[in-house]
């Protein structure tokens, strides 16, 4: 009784103690949850708020980008003060840009010096700072270095040589008694992510980006409708059916559980494939995507994501604070070499820790300042329309009710009474 | 014998409930003031929270309102229905995916429903007989309707996934399928996988209100059958049916209504695909992620009179049914 008693007078006296440091504030930080993204988040804003005195509440959110989106757009439209800082992909800056804080007002003009030219002037709409870069993005190939070298295979530089590479060791695996080896896993379902993957396709075989940087759609040639039959050749044949739903996370369960012998996937899968409870640790190597066929060229998705904060919140400079840590070069640095978060600082990808961590962020330094942009800037508001357009009419495809000719010329179609209406 | 029967059963009390006093007595009077009092309250909540938020949503109907600035919406009359501009038509009914999601949902409704009728009164039949531990199957029949939707949903969505699913491994394993089938992905079998799993949620509550008529049936018109030796089919089409109609058809009206407003379960096991878009999935899609809220408000809009048409379509032709089976 006595012991209660005391142990409760104590319990009284720290809350007191706490309370009494009133300028103690509470932030809420809303981050991504694919792979690592959560735990890192968390351990950064530890850091923080060790250094600060503060309490930040993290939040998790939808791993699919599209209903990440909505999620925002809802909070953001009832001017609510509910999340002060969001994370947000490389294709929103533009649509939520009347909800977000201007970063350069609180932080000063330089607060993005240093980070890649293109990913800060594609955050600052009408001159205004509306998000910090905190990692970009660019689709790499993973392939089973130790099956192609089994089989004595390099890695494949073209489309056409990954279906053939992936159909022969995938047929061999399986006849060795591996009846659940694919040859490749990828983001089929619709939604976002396969406006990535098939924008890869459809510029790799030279067929344009959809839509053009003037706002000209392209999208109905023949290179596009050769890159979608491609792809549509492949379910069934080296993916599985499934993967027609699949978005990152199902892929990187089939691809590191020694299910597939390649898979397309953003950066951060390499440190999630390296750790200790992966089945196919050391086995792995990465590569640029192919190209399609003797003419094309590799070509990358650009994704990647910025912090943002919310005009709506209570602690506007608290939360640019937090904004300036989390995307400082320290910080950065972390993620990069604990789970291969792409950063956005150029000095970074100099740096022989980050290197000996993440060796293909020296390799592929091209490719990931060279990826290929999502037409969401000539767009504007009508991008989610369009990017659900390409998706759909690309799942179409896929699952086998149109071929390319007539699903590029459909949706041209479409783009065309979208630009007449909507942009 | 059936007559005499039909005037002994429910839909004999019902209608004494509805026998009316004299007009124009003072009885009558007070009590229907009454009436009016007690229902007040719930009239107005209803008014604030389903009467505002509809007449909300027809007046944006009409706007070109956008998610990113409410504020700034202009009338733009029937644009978001129907416009016709430049050589072809515009608006949601001149598209061809909004077609294809009532399609899907009309689909889903009939298909659906039917089987949750017959499997549910299946169920009952069972659970209304005697047997030993009764009550505890009783209670395990409701699980699947205690369940959320969204947590069933997501866990069939596992259970039907094509690489580690369990589906599919006991199928490949009794050998009725010798590869993998991608149930959620694949468009010829994505809709019947929804459908099936919406009859397996839904079942327990067709099944519980057809228990609850089975109870409440007249022993001796089926000890009457038994001496006849009237074979078991003939008295449950015969005699059975005919009584529980009454429960099969607000079962059947409670469950039209929630299938044709379908939302979660399609959009948990194969998101925004268009092979299974209903039309609350499609409205959700232009409001919220395309931020077009005068247009999705018109979709909305067009999915709330096709919901009403139905119900007085389905309360029509049932009033018609019951006048005739009861004269």
């Amino acid at each position: 009784m006595k012991k209660t008693l005391i142990t409760s007078a104590i319990a009284i006296a720290s809350t007191l103690s706490v309370t009494s440091q009133a300028q103690a504030e509470e932030l809420t930080i809303s981050c991504g949850a694919v792979g690592a993204e959560l735990t890192l988040c968390q351990e950064g804003v530890a850091a923080w708020e060790e250094k600060t005195g503060h309490s930040v509440d993290v939040v998790s959110t939808p791993n699919s980008s599209t209903e990440r989106l909505s999620l925002y757009q809802q909070i953001l439209s009832a001017n609510s003060s509910d999340i002060d800082v969001m994370q947000i992909d490389v294709v929103w800056p533009g649509l939520l840009a009347n909800h977000l804080l201007d970063l350069r007002e609180v932080l000063g003009d330089d607060a993005a010096a240093g980070h890649f030219d293109t990913i800060v002037t594609n955050n600052t709409i009408n001159e205004r700072l509306v998000a910090m870069p905190w990692f970009t993005d660019a689709g790499v190939l993973y392939y089973r270095e130790d099956l192609l070298e089994k089989y004595g295979h390099e890695a494949p530089t073209t489309w056409q040589e990954l279906t053939e590479i992936a159909r022969e060791i995938q047929n061999a695996e399986r006849a060795a008694g591996k009846e659940g080896m694919q040859g490749y896993v990828f983001q089929g379902r619709a939604y976002e992510g396969l406006t990535v993957n098939a924008l890869e396709w459809v510029a790799s075989f030279g067929g344009g980006n959809v839509v053009e940087t003037d706002g000209e759609i392209s999208i109905n040639n023949e290179h596009a409708a050769e890159a979608l039959d491609l792809a549509a050749s492949w379910i069934g044949d080296i993916s599985p059916n499934g993967v027609l739903n699949y978005t990152e996370e199902e892929a990187r369960g089939v691809f590191q559980s020694g299910g597939a012998v390649f898979m397309r996937n953003w950066p951060y899968a390499w440190a999630l494939a390296q750790s200790e409870d992966s089945d196919v640790r050391g086995k792995v190597g990465v590569t640029q995507l192919p190209a399609g066929g003797e003419n094309g060229q590799s070509a990358a998705g650009l994704g990647g994501w910025n912090l943002a904060v919310s005009r709506y919140s209570e602690h506007p400079e608290l939360a640019a604070d937090l904004v300036a840590f989390l995307t400082g070069e320290e910080e950065q640095k972390r993620r990069a070499i604990q789970a291969s978060y792409n950063p956005t600082i150029d000095a970074l990808y100099q740096d022989d820790e980050v290197l000996e961590a993440v060796p293909f962020f020296g390799t592929l330094y091209d490719t990931f300042v060279n990826a290929v942009a999502r037409p969401s800037a000539p767009t504007g508001d009508a991008y989610g329309r369009v990017s659900n357009a390409f998706f759909s009419t690309t799942h179409d495809v896929l699952s086998g009710t149109k071929d390319g000719t007539q699903a590029v010329a459909d949706l041209e179609d479409e783009l065309a009474r979208l630009k007449r209406r909507n942009w | 014998m059936s007559t005499s029967i039909k005037h002994d059963d429910a839909p004999a009390g019902a209608r004494s409930f509805t026998t009316k006093p004299r007009r124009g007595t003072k009885v009558r009077r007070q009590r229907v003031k009454a009436a009016w009092l007690f229902l007040a309250p719930m009239l107005i909540a209803l008014t604030l929270v389903a009467g505002w938020p509809l007449v909300r949503t027809f007046f944006l109907s009409f706007t070109d309102a956008s998610l990113s600035d409410l504020g700034a919406a202009n009338l733009i009359g029937f644009e978001n229905y129907l416009v016709y501009d430049d050589g072809s038509w515009y608006g949601v009914l001149a598209d061809s995916v909004w077609w294809q999601s009532v399609w899907n949902t009309v689909y889903f409704s009939v298909v659906s429903v039917s089987l949750e009728v017959v499997f549910g009164v299946i169920v009952a039949l069972i659970l209304n007989a005697e047997f030993k531990g009764r009550v505890i199957v009783r209670a395990a029949v409701l699980i699947p309707w205690a369940i959320p939707t969204i947590v069933s949903a997501q866990m069939w969505a596992w259970m039907l996934n094509d690489q580690f699913g369990i589906i599919n491994h006991l199928l490949m394993s009794v050998g009725i399928i010798d590869a993998p089938i991608a149930w959620t992905a694949n468009a010829v079998y994505s809709m019947w996988a929804v459908i099936m799993v919406d009859v397996w949620k839904t079942i327990p509550f067709v099944a519980l209100l057809v228990l609850a008529a089975l109870q409440m049936l007249p022993k001796d018109c089926y000890e009457a059958a038994e001496v006849d030796g009237i074979h078991p089919l003939r008295v449950f089409f015969k005699v059975t049916l005919p009584l529980i109609t009454p429960a099969l058809m607000v079962a059947v009206i409670f469950r039209l209504l929630d299938a044709l407003r379908v939302f979660d379960v399609i959009y948990v096991l194969t998101s925004n695909s268009t092979s299974t878009m209903s039309m609350s999935v499609y409205a959700r899609q232009q409001l919220v992620e395309f931020q077009d809220v005068g247009y999705g408000s018109a979709a909305s809009t067009l999915l709330f009179l096709i919901i009403a048409l139905a119900t007085v379509a389905y309360l029509y032709v049932g009033r018609k049914q019951i006048q005739l089976g009861g004269d």
